[in-house]
């Protein structure tokens, strides 16, 4: 089994037997803004490499696949699962936005697998992260509700830590090239599993955390949490077909399609849909899907498009 | 020691309205205010800083009766149905009655 998958197991084992194990605030963040700026980086060396003319089709079919996701995602919470109009927007937001670990461990799991990808995939993470949340708020107000302050939730989804970094780390390695990043290429590039490995830890006592939240939500979010995954990832395997990314590449678009932002969507869904039940969203994100997409979907999804592309 | 008499409010709520409720608080006639990170529990469940969602702040604002009043009641009225929201004022004495 992958080191990365054991130490987010070893995280969910101690919050769940109660060890005072606990990173610090600062710690994590640190980590987070590691892992950004390195995603950022590496997409963005490999950007320079490629002509942008060919890339433009295929980001737009990106964004495509951004704003259908929260769009199917919300009839089944509101007809199948009965929810309200609002936590129906907010939970369809999070499973359109995503997570940037996510698509991390399945980096991590292609790179070890010599499976080739698009390497500038990064930028992709970018086009994922802001649509869903967008939607999401929309599909939310469509019924009235209360007036969004769109100035401040704007700062919040276009400036906040992930998307800066992303975008950041996209620009500096685009416009720096291979050559100049040569003497961070240590710091940045051969430390990355490890600092993943660490931060796999915290997220495993974090996802552990909003188990007992699970109890209270009823088992429609849990099938919801693992079934919508299955069938985003299929989406997002077909959209990276059509679109023409190698097999590698689709399977980290069908990777991102099935992962659930528990970040940034969280963060501006607060503000913007104050209504909405931040429990239900981040024990369906958090709880459900981000420890099934790195047990189990990952591999799966590595499958689907190895018959997707027929080898 | 002359000291003059202020009121104290203090708003301990999630960090995510931070940005909110500082442009609030200005706009309704706060000189100033002071911000700091916090832990606890209550109606909402633990919110123990595990993660970032859980996030809670304490913030601080001295001022005029007329202020305080105005600012809780903004408080009250817009955030407190859907955050978890904690108010309270006190009555305080302060040397240098122009900072606030």
């Amino acid at each position: 089994m992958d080191p990365i998958v054991l130490f987010f197991l070893l995280g969910v084992l101690a919050r769940l037997a109660r060890s005072d194990l606990r990173l610090p605030e600062a710690m994590y963040e640190g980590l987070s803004i590691f892992l950004l700026i390195t995603i950022g980086l590496k997409g963005g060396v490999e950007l320079a490499k490629v002509p942008v003319g060919p890339l433009l089709p295929q980001m737009g079919g990106v964004l495509l696949l951004g704003l259908a996701l929260p769009l199917m995602a919300f009839p089944v919470l509101r007809f199948v699962g009965r929810f309200g109009r609002a936590d129906a927007a907010s939970i369809a937001a999070h499973y359109g936005s995503v997570s940037m670990v996510t698509f991390a461990v399945a980096l991590a799991f292609l790179v070890d697998r010599a499976v080739s990808h698009e390497q500038y995939m990064p930028l992709f993470v970018v086009l994922l992260e802001v649509p869903g949340i967008v939607v999401g708020i929309l599909l939310a107000k469509v019924g009235g509700g209360r007036q969004v302050r769109w100035g401040t939730l704007a700062h919040e989804v276009f400036l906040g830590r992930s998307v800066v970094l992303l975008t950041g780390g996209l620009v500096i390695g685009w416009i720096a090239g291979p050559k100049a990043l040569e003497p961070q290429a240590k710091l940045f590039f051969e430390l990355f599993k490890g600092v993943l490995a660490l931060f796999m830890l915290e997220m495993g006592l974090v996802a552990a955390g909003r188990i007992r939240d699970l109890a209270r939500t009823g088992p429609f979010l849990v099938a919801f949490g693992t079934l919508m995954p299955v069938v985003f990832a299929a989406i997002g395997l077909w959209v990276g077909k059509t679109i023409g990314l190698s097999a590698g590449g689709a399977m980290l678009l069908g990777t991102l399609a099935a992962s659930a932002s528990y970040i940034a969507a969280p963060a501006a869904i607060r503000i913007a849909v104050p209504e909405a039940n931040p429990s239900l969203s981040l024990a369906a994100s958090l709880g459900v899907t981000f420890p099934f997409n790195v047990l189990f979907g990952i591999p799966l999804y590595q499958r689907m498009a190895e018959a997707l592309y027929g080898g | 020691m002359q000291v003059h008499p202020r009121k104290l409010i203090v708003i301990i709520t999630e960090a995510a309205l931070e940005p909110l409720l500082v442009k609030d608080v200005l706009h309704l006639g706060a000189h100033g205010y002071t911000l700091s990170d916090v832990r606890g529990g209550g109606r909402h469940g633990a919110r123990d800083a595990a993660w970032e969602g859980d996030r809670n702040i304490r913030m601080e604002v001295i001022c005029d009766e007329q202020v305080a009043g105005a600012i809780a009641e903004h408080v009250r009225a817009e955030y407190s149905a859907h955050y978890a929201t904690t108010i309270f004022t006190a009555d305080i004495g302060v040397l240098r009655p122009e900072k606030f």
